[in-house]
């Protein structure tokens, strides 16, 4: 057993110090999963989608389904 | 129906022989750090002296005459008592026998039990399935017709 002093260990404010560790740590998660979010998965989906319809012919890919003979209502042009 | 926390009721399992609860027990338990008697009632001859030379000033006891009058009061130190055992290794060794035996069967289950797969798991049927939801267009803008290129009619890369 030794006879040298401990350091007094931390008294006071200890849940303080837990809660504002936790309260900071809480808010980057979460903002920072809302950003990669977004930025991850909500705008390349939303460019995607514009990037789809900027020059999209429906009547052509109709026309493309009807020969594929996927349609109940219309059959293939020739048959 | 567990009463207020001590030395008597450990819900522990690990009194062994029939001790007398009317009197207060000891034990070695980190959820009650004091015990409520020291584990050695009756002393000796040169104990009994030691526990005088106690009464005095601390500074005059010895470390060795320290750690007797701990072992007196105590059985076990906190690290004694808190030590780890291997008991993991025996736990996670029977889940996984069970865990082989419960595969062992299922595999014996798929040889005699289960009925033969059904037709639309073939690789014909599974081809003209996927050409059927390319002909649809199945999620075209970031799905599965997405991914094929109509113009090459291959898989774009």
């Amino acid at each position: 057993m030794s006879s040298t002093l401990l350091p007094k260990p931390q008294m006071r404010g200890l849940l303080g110090k837990r809660l504002r560790f936790h309260i900071v740590g809480a808010l980057i998660v979460s903002l920072g999963s809302a950003v990669l979010y977004k930025y991850g998965v909500a705008e390349p989906r939303k460019r995607a989608y514009a990037d789809f319809y900027k020059n999209y012919d429906s009547m052509k890919d109709f026309e493309a389904m009807r020969e594929a003979g996927v349609f109940e209502s219309v059959q293939p042009k020739d048959s | 129906q567990m009463d207020a926390p001590g030395c008597g009721r450990d819900g522990l399992g690990l009194l062994a022989t029939q001790e007398d609860m009317s009197v207060p027990q000891y034990c070695d338990k980190r959820s009650y750090p004091l015990p409520d008697v020291p584990y050695h009632k009756d002393l000796g001859a040169e104990q009994k002296a030691l526990k005088e030379k106690e009464k005095g000033s601390w500074k005059q006891l010895s470390n060795e005459e320290k750690v007797a009058l701990y072992r007196l009061k105590f059985n076990q130190t906190f690290a004694e008592m808190n030590r780890p055992s291997s008991e993991w290794k025996t736990v996670l060794g029977g889940v996984f026998i069970f865990f082989g035996f419960t595969g062992l069967i299922v595999w014996w289950q798929r040889v005699y039990v289960f009925p033969p797969k059904p037709h639309t798991l073939t690789d014909e049927w599974k081809a003209q399935q996927v050409k059927r939801m390319l002909d649809m267009r199945v999620n075209p803008i970031q799905g599965f017709a997405a991914k094929w290129d109509y113009d090459k009619n291959e898989w774009k890369k």
